[in-house]
């Protein structure tokens, strides 16, 4: 039944890169100069791929739809990038590396694509430092690593808090290199409106541009997707305002299989919704989680302070639940925890829909082993309060700042208030081992694409997967795609298939201008938010993801008659922007709530309520849904569900357990 | 927690298109809650204007968590509002006070074109990077990460120079709209890395070029830029911006008259 092949390479495991590597075809310089690369997206994955094939002599056109390429949200990842380096001594490999990636997946990932990207994310930070990437580093001028997500090594790299930031504007430099040589046009403040396929290939896109409105025809031998992930569809997210699924979704409709949709990343510490107007969340490090203490009250509606709350009467229940773990239990596994607490009517704050991150304790401590490290036997509390202030400043200053800055509490008094939040969606656009999709010529890279972190993704791994795809993995098998396109010649953009396609994004505009309803588009996202994040969040059930199925189609059809979209469609219109990508997050929503419902199981961030252990834990079921769910658009009707079969011969899947 | 909502009044810049004179226009805002974010109270002012058949105020923002540098408001008269070290997404109603006037005008300099209301272009900023703010290195050529070990210090000062998100506001808040602030904060991340130094001169010549052709003015030394400056990036780097421009721009002439000698 499978129409899906996905290319893997024959051998072993640790061989099938290479190998590949030097049995794919290439494309000489010459050729280079003849064929045309569309990148769509200039975060990491985007900026890294469109610098590394304009420096290999491609012509390259990026296109992002932020006022410059150095703000697309891989800017805000805070934590910091995983590698197998084992500067530490400690026992770190390529093997390591892949077998957490799989284990942390849930068993839903493809070996061989994760096995390749341990293998490179060495290459990643060699090529960072050389960029000027300012990492961290030790006294001796080596390196730093910390720890990171519940894996046993330390082998994640950090520039602060902001390692994001800095590697993002690394690759944006080179990019910018690019830029300068002529090797890569640039279009900011565009955004992707449609795909135009030509004779089964992606050959070009419609772009338009938001500054004049002006609708673009771009031709290309190939087409990159690097658009990030749909965790927008929720309405409140940790994403970027304007990150949205229009680029994937539109591919989707002219034929991409989408993978696994319903697999959503919930992240446990965000600072919780505070209103109505509530705009987006903002994520607290998972780093927090290693010094602070979560708890509710042990009664309900206690409306008392925390502090003063006593020991006795408060309910540490990832530390009752999880002795073994405690509050580092993987982000999944949190996040429902405070869910199940906060639906039973323990939640904390206006709410009701929080649970405190204490660091009282933790506060405590540090000032007592400060006060012995300075031969202060009789400090007095008063001191050792001080003391310990002081060492969680020098760990955590920035974010308690941040913390105090969006809330207006001072988290060195009073507990923190979290609460779980939509962080980042595995789920993407299905591609084969060279990261191209079922269309011809059409490759996703980065979040775009579902392809390395299988249910559920660890800590710093998703900017080491946006730059392996960009700087390592697709200058080697573009080049075996286009090799076949040398004798070509450029794509025209006078081909009726461009035509088409530009009709098509002028048409649904129009539609939408012509409306004039009397609800805003905003009133529209909150309430497909609101009914996600109810029926198809943390916690799904059939019965809830069948009314969810209902209730969206209906919202759809309310918003093609209600919406109202100011202005014109030939300027600047933030409106008309928000609007179009609204359309398409109110046709994936519904595609996600038929991912969860086939799924029978409950595996990483999908968690089925009917399958769970007696103690409320995630029950897989390897026999029946070891497959990625890859899922074809249809006009009208149910969309079609084609499977491919995840093999494991390296790894055996076992059961989580943080018990 | 609960405070009571506040009611306020806004003088907002509005601006039809780079070629349209823009006027300042009043709008009454009421039931504000101070837990918003200054966007968020855009956001429900903007949901108004919309519902009344009124054109929204455009406003360029993204991330809202103070990082990709996208917002860009004069708030009051100072670039992101009055709170240091804080981007206009990061600012909240909590201070300012019920019957409170504020004044919202987009980034203004010759550099910066309007694009509507309080959107203004920024595509200069790329262009100064684009004259030189990277390392030559190509994708794959790369020794080993730990090859070349760089003292702790100098990797902390290039970081703290790395941090600026290019927002702009250290432009519209210096009387001559000068970039010395940003241009230096890049020449100065790679000229404190081993990295960089091979094209330094070069980048500084290069950068500053750039940074002349779009029209910015001149440093004075006024230091408001590192006052308002979200990221708390120091004018030490315009002095060390200044040392490499001189150095490289010596050598140069040495190199010219070298040439001219033999």
């Amino acid at each position: 039944m499978s129409v899906l092949n996905s290319n893997i390479p024959k051998g072993p495991l640790a061989e099938k890169w290479q190998n590949h590597k030097n049995s794919i075809r290439l494309v000489n310089p010459a050729n280079k100069r003849n064929l045309d690369v569309i990148v769509v997206g200039t975060g990491l994955a985007g900026a890294s791929a469109a610098a590394s094939l304009g420096e290999m002599g491609y012509n390259v056109k990026a296109f992002c739809f932020q006022d410059s390429p150095r703000r697309a949200h891989s800017i805000a990842a805070q934590g910091g990038i995983n590698a197998a380096k084992n500067y530490r001594n400690d026992g770190d490999s390529v093997y390591r590396l892949f077998y957490d990636t799989i284990k942390g997946g849930d068993y839903r990932s493809r070996e061989a694509n994760v096995h390749r990207l341990a293998e490179v994310s060495v290459n990643i930070i060699d090529q960072c430092v050389a960029q000027g990437v300012p990492f961290a580093r030790e006294y001796g001028g080596l390196l730093d690593n910390r720890s990171f997500g519940g894996v046993q090594v330390s082998r994640t790299f950090y520039a602060k808090g902001q390692t994001g930031q800095q590697l993002l504007l690394g690759a944006y430099s080179a990019l910018s290199r690019q830029v300068a040589a002529g090797q890569v046009k640039l279009y900011s403040r565009h955004e992707m409106m449609n795909l135009v396929m030509v004779d089964g290939k992606a050959r070009g896109i419609i772009a338009r541009n938001l500054v004049t409105g002006e609708i673009e025809r771009h031709s290309a031998h190939a087409v990159l997707l690097c658009t990030g992930g749909y965790g927008n569809v929720f309405y409140l997210s940790t994403n970027a305002m304007g990150s949205n699924v229009t680029a994937t979704w539109k591919a989707h409709k002219k034929g991409a299989f989408f993978g696994n949709p319903c697999f959503t990343q919930i992240h446990p510490t965000c600072i919780p919704v505070s209103g109505d107007y509530q705009s987006k969340l903002t994520l607290m490090s998972e780093s927090l989680r290693n010094d602070g203490r979560i708890w509710v009250p042990k009664a309900k509606d206690d409306k008392r302070k925390p502090v003063d709350i006593p020991e006795e009467e408060r309910d540490y229940y990832l530390e009752r639940r999880y002795p073994a773990f405690g509050n580092l239990v993987p982000r999944d596994v949190a996040s429902r925890a405070a869910k199940e607490r906060c639906d039973a009517g323990y939640g904390v704050g206006q709410s009701k829909m929080a649970v405190y991150l204490d660091y009282a304790s933790a506060i405590e401590r540090y000032g007592k082993a400060e006060a012995n490290k300075q031969r202060l036997p009789n400090a007095d509390k008063a001191t050792i309060l001080k003391l310990g202030k002081q060492v969680v400043a020098a760990k955590y200053g920035n974010l308690f700042e941040m913390y105090e800055k969006i809330t207006g509490d001072n988290p060195y008094e009073t507990p923190m208030r979290i609460y779980p939040a939509v962080h980042y969606t595995m789920g993407g656009l299905w591609v084969d081992y060279n990261l191209m999709s079922n269309l011809d010529g059409l490759f996703v890279l980065g979040e775009a694409n579902f392809s390395d972190h299988g249910a559920n993704r660890l800590g710093a791994s998703a900017l080491m997967q946006g730059l392996a795809d960009g700087y390592f993995v697709v200058p080697y098998t573009l080049g075996n795609y286009l090799a076949d396109d040398i004798r070509t010649g450029p794509i025209s953009t006078e081909a009726p298939e461009f035509e088409q396609a530009e009709k098509e994004v002028t048409d649904t505009m129009d539609r939408l201008m012509s409306i004039k309803g009397d609800k805003t588009v905003d009133y529209f996202h909150k309430a497909l938010g609101k009914i996600m994040w109810d029926k198809c969040g943390m916690a799904r059930n059939e019965q809830g993801l069948k009314e969810a199925i209902s209730e969206i189609k209906a919202l759809r059809e309310a918003f093609w008659k209600e919406v109202r979209v100011p202005g014109d469609k030939n300027e600047f219109n933030p409106e008309l922007e928000k609007a179009c990508r609204v359309a398409d997050f109110l046709e994936l929503g519904e595609l996600m709530c038929y991912d969860a419902l086939n799924r029978n199981e409950s595996c990483g961030g999908h968690f089925r309520e009917e399958y769970q252990t007696e103690e409320g834990e995630a029950l897989r079921d390897d026999e029946n849904y070891t497959y990625v769910a890859a899922w074809e658009y249809k006009e009208s009707g149910e969309p079609v569900l084609h499977k491919e079969t995840l093999e494991f011969e390296n790894v055996k899947p076992t059961t989580r357990s943080y018990k | 927690m609960s405070q009571n909502t506040m009611n306020l009044k806004l003088k907002i810049w509005r601006q039809k298109g780079a070629s349209t004179p823009g006027k300042m226009v009043d709008y009454t805002l009421n039931g504000v809650n101070p837990e918003m974010s200054f966007l968020e109270m855009m956001d429900v002012l903007n949901q108004q204007l919309i519902e009344a058949g009124e054109e929204p105020v455009a406003f360029d923002h993204d991330c809202r968590e103070g990082i990709c540098g996208m917002c860009s408001m004069f708030i009051n008269g100072r670039a992101h509002g009055p709170m240091t070290g804080t981007t206009t997404c990061q600012l909240h109603m909590r201070h300012f006070k019920d019957g409170d006037t504020i004044t919202i005008e987009p980034w203004r300099s010759a550099a910066f074109p309007v694009i509507k209301d309080l959107s203004v272009d920024r595509s200069s900023f790329d262009r100064i990077i684009q004259a030189g703010g990277y390392v030559s290195v190509n994708t794959g050529a790369a020794p080993d990460a730990n090859a070349i070990p760089i003292p702790k210090e100098d990797a902390d000062s290039a970081f703290d120079a790395a941090t600026c998100i290019g927002c702009g506001a250290c432009v519209a808040t210096c009387k001559n709209a000068s970039a010395m602030l940003f241009v230096s904060a890049k020449v100065s991340q790679l000229a404190l890395l081993p990295q960089g130094a091979p094209e330094r001169q070069e980048r500084a010549l290069r950068m500053v070029e750039q940074m002349d052709k779009e029209g910015f003015g001149n440093c004075t030394n006024t230091g408001a830029c590192e006052v308002e400056c979200p990221k708390g990036i120091s004018i030490e780097n315009i002095a060390r911006m200044n040392r490499e421009f001189l150095r490289a721009s010596l050598v140069k002439k040495k190199k010219k008259a070298g040439m001219a000698a033999s």
